[in-house]
């Protein structure tokens, strides 16, 4: 451990002109089993295919153990894959498939002629030694005898056991493994992660793993990148992961979560839910945070005994534990018990402090570059919409003929102006009439905080969001048209020589 | 009574047809392969044929001359059919397009331009096998092409890229991925230009100037004079093109490519 063995440096990759990957960062441990995780298009598959080689990045460096592969071809790489969707080799055996690799690859091997002299010659590996390789390999995915076999006769588990020997028999260096288990049915899969992990500490060769179900990454790694929006969003072990995620988007991913708006109201204290509680992360007085607290950190009580009140309103037996849902006032939170309780009673509920968790909020307020129109709107994001120029300059108004006018009489045209666009989180709404609104979009994510919703729009055209809260419940992929209000548009003018004009 | 309508009743007008166009022709062929002017059973069309130096020339002769328009038309289509099945072209159909198009034009009038250009640059009667093979190929390179290009678009570009992975270059991909992996569709190319090169007499009589004669120019002539002779070559024939087939359909796969000859 220690030893870096791949390093991404500032890595950015456009497919044709979307962004994929937006300058990731980081390092592998030599001997490390670390994941890569995160829902589909977040950059993960790219990532791994960089390592790879399928994939140039464009921009950025690639390094295995210190040299830049950025740009080498897959087959000049001591890495190997094993594929989604296995790409096994139809038209040969399974013999054939794992000995592909071997067959490719030529050894340098040292003899002495006679006058003692040494020479270097370049050579393939012998039959004898495939077949011994192909054996061992397939002794460590538990395949003996199946050297004959067509590989269209093998089940999912088997043609994966299969992908895999394919890829250990080379020896590389990196084990890169892209989704291996998500074609096949629960019980499998589970057998396969404890193989799997097995494998990693008897080979002892680096593992790469792509996957978007978070607790098979929390099962398996020594190491998780969470990844969202070709960003890097989190990188640690599953226990920092799950306990300390660094934002709500890593604590709505990683297992469930209770994600509320809070203020931080003394020192080592924060205020959420109407009440105060103790916890142990350090932010200023006043700071709105978000406050995010697992479902098994709230503990019930009886009612005179809990910070928080409230009523019971739906009990879901989950097998290991029950999963309660609770109403405090307007809040709503989900508790994971082994105790159950019945639906309609009042109960107390505490939370420890190292069971709240403080996160800077990501969004605070939507911020756009905006250009004045002939009509004296505004347009930002993708979209138009009326706003009050008058706030530019003080004391103006608006002429007959749509002139600003100063507050010293001067006229001014507004139109192609620069302006930069302010709107608060609470002054968006969105409708689905499509007539309505100045932008449209598609809900890209819906984060529930207690008592209301967090969503984000992302237009069509330029990839623009709008953030913003709703109590309404929407549906993921809604396409919905946003509404801003005219006068909760704050315009800024965006140089200073505009100003003085 | 009530009139049931089954699905199997689906079928009796291809079995009409099968009878009338098929069955039916078929043993009027081997009646007259089997008798003489005067309709007794004789089997001296057959001896005829194999002691007859010239229709076993003339036999082999087609087969050579089938062969050859195989072999260049796989040639050629082959990388064709690669560089539009492995590009990240766009508008690939429409070259594909224009590979295929001549497909759509009068036969008979391609031919006919191609013997005026022959003419033109002088090969016309100078060199009557070239111009023959020349112009069957030009005819049925289509016919390799396509269930080429359809079999190697469905060759998954992750397969090039675990070749790639687990070390291989390119040349290995290309004879250890794609010629494999097309086999199927050469077999079915190979016997949609094979058996029509075999018989279409229309290019080597108007391309090889009439002093190239392959079997199928032989069976119109004798249809001439000798109905019995002619229907025993066409008998021949079919023998010769149905253990051709059986001989590729033997390394055939399972998967159906489109237009195969069995």
């Amino acid at each position: 451990m220690g030893e870096h063995i791949i390093e991404l440096k500032d890595v950015t990759k456009y497919y044709d002109d979307t962004l994929v990957l937006d300058h990731v960062s980081f390092y592998v441990n030599k001997g490390e089993f670390i994941t890569f995780l995160g829902p589909s298009g977040c950059g993960k598959t790219t990532t791994l295919r960089m390592i790879a080689g399928f994939d140039l990045p464009t921009s950025g460096q690639i390094l295995l153990g210190g040299k830049d592969i950025s740009y080498l071809p897959p087959n000049k790489r001591p890495v190997n894959t094993v594929f989604q969707r296995y790409a096994l080799f139809p038209h040969l055996n399974v013999f054939e498939n794992i000995a592909f690799g071997l067959k490719c690859k030529r050894v340098l091997n040292t003899y002495e002629n006679e006058n003692g002299k040494k020479y270097v010659k370049k050579q393939r590996l012998s039959k004898a030694e495939i077949s011994e390789k192909v054996k061992k390999a397939l002794e460590i995915v538990d395949l003996e005898g199946f050297e004959k076999r067509s590989v269209s006769t093998l089940s999912g588990g088997q043609q994966q056991r299969v992908a895999i020997a394919r890829a250990i028999v080379n020896e590389p260096e990196i084990l890169l493994l892209d989704e291996p288990l998500g074609a096949l049915d629960l019980k499998m899969r589970k057998e396969m992660q404890i193989e799997l992990k097995e494998m990693h500490k008897r080979l002892g060769i680096t593992f790469i793993y792509v996957t978007h179900d978070q607790e098979e990454a929390l099962t398996m790694s020594d190491t998780i990148v969470v990844m969202a929006d070709g960003i890097v969003q989190q990188i640690g072990t599953p226990t920092t992961i799950y306990n300390e995620p660094a934002n709500t988007f890593v604590a709505d991913f990683i297992g469930e979560s209770n994600i509320f708006n809070g203020t931080v109201v003394g020192k080592r204290k924060v205020k959420f839910c109407g009440k105060t509680f103790a916890c142990l992360d350090d932010f200023e007085v006043n700071d709105m945070v978000d406050v995010v607290v697992r479902p098994e950190d709230i503990h019930m009580c009886a009612p005179e005994d809990g910070i928080l009140k409230g009523t019971v309103i739906s009990v879901v037996f989950k097998g290991i534990h029950y999963e309660i849902t609770v109403r405090v006032g307007k809040y709503e939170l989900v508790i994971q018990s082994t105790e159950s309780r019945e639906v309609g009673e009042a109960i107390g509920m505490n939370v420890s402090p190292d069971g709240i968790h403080l996160m800077k909020p990501k969004y605070t307020k939507n911020v756009y570059d905006g250009v004045i129109t002939k009509r004296n709107t505004v347009e930002f994001a993708d979209g138009e919409f009326e706003c009050d120029l008058t706030q530019l300059y003080a004391g103006s108004s608006i002429d007959e003929e749509g002139y600003l006018v100063t507050a010293a009489g001067e006229k001014l045209d507004m139109t192609g102006t620069e302006v930069n666009v302010e709107i608060a989180l609470e002054d968006i709404s969105i409708s689905d009439d499509e007539s309505l609104g100045g932008a449209h979009g598609h809900i890209i994510s819906i984060i529930y905080k207690g008592d209301h919703y967090r969503l984000i729009v992302r237009t069509e055209e330029n990839e623009e969001d709008f953030v913003f809260r709703t109590d309404d419940l929407w549906n993921e992929n809604d396409y919905v048209s946003v509404i801003i209000p005219k006068d909760k548009i704050k315009l800024a003018l965006k140089n200073t020589e505009e100003k003085k004009k | 009574m009530k009139l049931r309508f089954s699905r199997k009743m689906l079928c009796i007008p291809y079995a009409v047809f099968l009878l009338f166009f098929v069955i039916a022709p078929m043993l009027v062929i081997v009646y007259y392969a089997f008798t003489d002017k005067n309709n007794h059973i004789s089997f001296m069309n057959f001896v005829n044929f194999f002691s007859d130096p010239t229709k076993l020339t003339t036999i082999a002769y087609s087969v050579v001359v089938a062969l050859i328009t195989t072999v260049v038309c796989l040639f050629i289509a082959f990388p064709v059919s690669f560089i539009l099945a492995r590009s990240k072209f766009k508008r690939k159909s429409v070259i594909l397009l224009l590979f295929v198009t001549p497909m759509w034009i009068n036969f008979v009038l391609r031919i006919n331009a191609i013997r005026e250009l022959m003419n033109w640059i002088g090969l016309l009667g100078e060199a009557n096998y070239f111009n023959t093979v020349f112009g069957m190929v030009y005819d049925f390179l289509p016919f390799m092409i396509l269930p080429l290009y359809t079999q190697m678009s469905k060759i998954d570009n992750s397969l090039y890229e675990a070749c790639s992975d687990l070390g291989g270059n390119a040349f290995t991909s290309f004879f250890r991925v794609t010629v494999p992996l097309s086999v199927p569709g050469i077999l079915s190319g190979a016997t949609m230009v094979f058996l029509p090169s075999m018989t279409n007499y229309v290019v080597s009589d108007m391309l090889g100037n009439s002093k190239v004669t392959i079997i199928g120019k032989f069976i119109e002539t004798y249809f001439g004079t000798n109905w019995h002779m002619g229907s025993m070559i066409a008998l021949i024939l079919l023998a010769v093109v149905l253990l051709s087939s059986i001989l590729s359909g033997g390394f055939k796969q399972e998967e159906n490519v489109r237009g195969t000859s069995l």
